[in-house]
């Protein structure tokens, strides 16, 4: 007798196109996903639990392996809660060169997700063309803090490394450099019908769904909400910079796609003009206790990464450790959207869909 | 030659002669895959600004891929328990052999060719569809779900592909008034064929691509969504088996692009002087580089867009072109 079956599929944890240690396990009727079910878990590493042991300067190398391909916006979101409960401010200098390492982050953060992405597609030189990029910003990084990945470069009340001579003049001789880049990427890329023909339409949802599985960053943006935390609730110097944020309609992987490379340019935009006014000199860092006591009470800062909305909610008793510490962090909630989106959908989606919601898997197990 | 060899008085001498020449063709060909592969790497390497294999066999990495195939002949050949046995033995051998066998008809100058045979463009096509079953089988005997569905979305796409191919060449033949490959080459000697058939050249191409299974058809493997297809169980020599006839395939469809649409040996009217061998290898570089260069250029097609592609757009072009070309022939 004639009959089909359904296929029970383990996509991951050892798969090349999860990004790390992602597992889906799908149900699959030839190729296509009729169930599909999320499995995270295996980098979770208890950063929140840890924290609570910690002393405030030493969660900061735990921050970076979060979302470890922006570490500095992580960097950044703890140091700025910690600021906030204790009233700390921090030196314009310090500001400008946490603003700098960040907006040189989020480009290097969607340049690997650019890459990967056309490899998740079948493309392999993009990969190769977006890690050469990537690398003149690890470089630049390197010099200011001696990390290629985990930076720990930002403290409370500012940062750990004044800019080497030189360093600010390499940043803007980047800017122009990767304008010029991302136009060959577009030439390369954007226009090439067989990628559209793989995005534009593909993982569709609304601006209400986005909003009610709470996603944020280019995934919420590219369903028509303009929210960026940078224009929003400035926080940092953002609103010294003027910046676009780019929305599309549409709610598709092309939208995100458009999203993210648009946003590279508006990051360019704000390094150049952080360059242009970075104070001639001024400490880096605000006068601070060695032991950071914040005072009893609980605080809870977000800001715009690369992924999305990041949080850091802090409970303090006063005491030198936090009570409790909790991460919001975008890619776990990005992910919870993906069930929904491959029901229907068959595996060459699948990759498309999933590569677009832009995880990291360090982010998504804290 | 060969046809002269075939046809005389059998002798042992004449014999050995042939099967000398057959294990100096096959040399030929593997020695073709061996620089084939290590260009493409260097080619791949040049255009994602890499080095590529510089290691082995000075600093052009010459000998690279020797290493490399020493190393899959030395690896463990491993079998799943739960895969089935003899099909699994027999598919990789399946793949590779009508990868030899097409070989044989096409002709690379004037005088090298090993069977002359009337329908020599028909054989290769009817022959190198047998791949795809070994393909299929490899997928299925595995008994591993991504090499099943590698093994189905070959079967899917070389049903799709094998028909515009086919229909792509008709054109060809209506112009050259014979399915013989010689008599194809030789109506193209005062113009090849991709001056007269554009369109049919283009349809050839792209399902040329399709029916090698590469990038951007490089769906049964589809290392980003199914590991790596069909060939995910395999292993030492075995998977070696499955490349060398990729390769091989490679070989056979740029001389056979050669010799359909590019004149075969003959030369520009004013390179006169070039002897057809030279011309023919020219040529035949040209088409491998190209199919390197989109390898490196094409994100990859989705299944159900490849069949649409196939048969809402290749397939009616193709019935267009020979249509058209049915009835320039009649009016001029």
């Amino acid at each position: 007798m004639l009959r089909t079956e359904e296929m029970l599929l383990n996509v991951g944890p050892q798969h090349p196109s999860t990004h790390g240690v992602f597992r889906l396990v799908i149900k699959i009727e030839g190729e296509i996903i009729k169930e599909a079910t999320p499995v995270i878990g295996y980098l979770h590493r208890g950063t929140e639990k840890l924290a609570e042991n910690l002393q405030y300067t030493q969660i900061i190398p735990y921050t970076d392996r979060m979302d470890y391909l922006a570490a500095m916006t992580n960097n950044y979101v703890l140091c700025h809660a910690v600021e906030t409960m204790a009233n700390i401010t921090v030196p314009d200098r310090a500001e400008y060169l946490r603003v700098i390492t960040m907006e040189l982050g989020r480009i290097a953060s969607h340049l690997v997700w650019w890459g990967t992405y056309l490899l998740d597609l079948g493309a392999t030189s993009p990969f190769l063309y977006a890690f050469r990029e990537r690398e003149m910003i690890i470089n630049l990084l390197n010099e200011l803090c001696g990390a290629r990945l985990t930076f720990n470069y930002m403290r409370v009340g500012g940062v750990k490394w004044d800019a080497p001579d030189g360093w600010l003049e390499k940043v803007a001789e980047f800017i122009p450099y990767m304008r010029e880049q991302l136009h060959g990427y577009h030439q390369l890329v954007t226009g090439n019908e067989i990628f559209l023909n793989r995005v534009k339409g593909v993982g569709t949802y609304t601006r209400e769904e986005a909003i009610a599985y709470s996603l944020s960053g280019a995934n919420l943006r590219c369903t028509g909400v303009k929210r960026d935390l940078r224009k929003d609730e400035p926080y940092s110097i953002y609103n010294r910079f003027s910046f676009g944020v780019p929305t599309r309609e549409a709610g598709d992987a092309w939208s995100r796609y458009e999203c993210r490379m648009e946003e590279i340019e508006e990051s360019l935009k704000i390094l150049e003009q952080a360059v242009a006014q970075f104070p001639s000199d001024g400490p880096i860092l605000a006068k601070v206790p060695k032991i950071i006591k914040p005072p009893k009470g609980e605080a809870f800062i977000r800001i715009e990464s690369p992924r999305g909305e990041i949080g850091c909610y802090i409970a303090s008793d006063g005491k030198k450790e936090p009570y409790r510490l909790k991460f919001r962090r975008p890619s776990f909630y990005n992910l919870q959207i993906l069930p929904k989106l491959l029901e229907g959908e068959n595996m060459a989606n699948l990759i498309a869909i999933l590569g677009a919601i832009d995880i990291v898997l360090g982010e998504v197990d804290g | 030659m060969m046809q002269e060899l075939l046809q005389s008085a059998p002798s042992w001498t004449k014999v050995g002669i042939f099967f000398g020449l057959a294990v100096l063709f096959l040399f030929v060909v593997l020695g073709f895959v061996t620089f084939a592969i290590l260009s493409e790497r260097k080619i791949m390497g040049f255009m994602q600004m890499r080095i590529g294999p510089n290691q082995v066999g000075g600093s052009w990495g010459l000998l690279q891929t020797v290493a490399d195939v020493l190393k899959l002949l030395l690896k463990e050949d491993t079998i799943p328990k739960k895969a089935d046995r003899p099909l699994y033995i027999l598919a990789p051998v399946l793949a590779f052999a009508p990868a030899f066998m097409v070989l044989a008809t096409l002709p690379f100058t004037n005088q090298f060719q090993f069977a002359d045979i009337g329908v020599g463009l028909l054989y290769y096509i009817a022959i190198s569809g047998i791949t795809t079953i070994g393909v299929v089988t490899a997928g299925w005997a595995s008994n591993n779900k991504y090499s099943l569905m590698g093994g189905m979305r070959a079967a899917a796409q070389m049903i799709s592909y094998e028909v515009p191919l086919v229909m792509s060449l008709v054109g060809v033949v209506l112009l050259a008034g014979s399915l013989n490959l010689r008599e194809i080459v030789a109506a193209q000697e005062d113009i090849w064929f991709i001056f007269l058939q554009p369109v049919g050249f283009i349809v050839f191409f792209i399902a040329a691509i399709a029916e090698l299974n590469r990038v951007p058809f490089d769906l049964p493997e589809a290392e980003s969504e199914l590991v790596a297809g069909f060939h995910v169980e395999y292993s030492g020599f075995r998977w070696a088996f499955f490349m060398l006839a990729e390769y091989v395939y490679m070989f056979a469809m740029a001389a056979l692009t050669t010799l359909l649409f590019l004149g075969g040996w003959h030369s520009l009217p004013f390179l006169d002087f070039i002897p057809g061998a030279v011309s023919f290898a020219l040529k035949f570089s040209v088409v491998i580089y190209v199919l390197i260069w989109i390898r490196v250029s094409f994100p990859r097609l989705r299944a159900d867009q490849l069949m649409e592609f196939a048969w809402k757009v290749l397939l009616p072009i193709a019935l267009a072109n020979i249509f058209l070309t049915a009835l320039l022939k009649e009016l001029f």
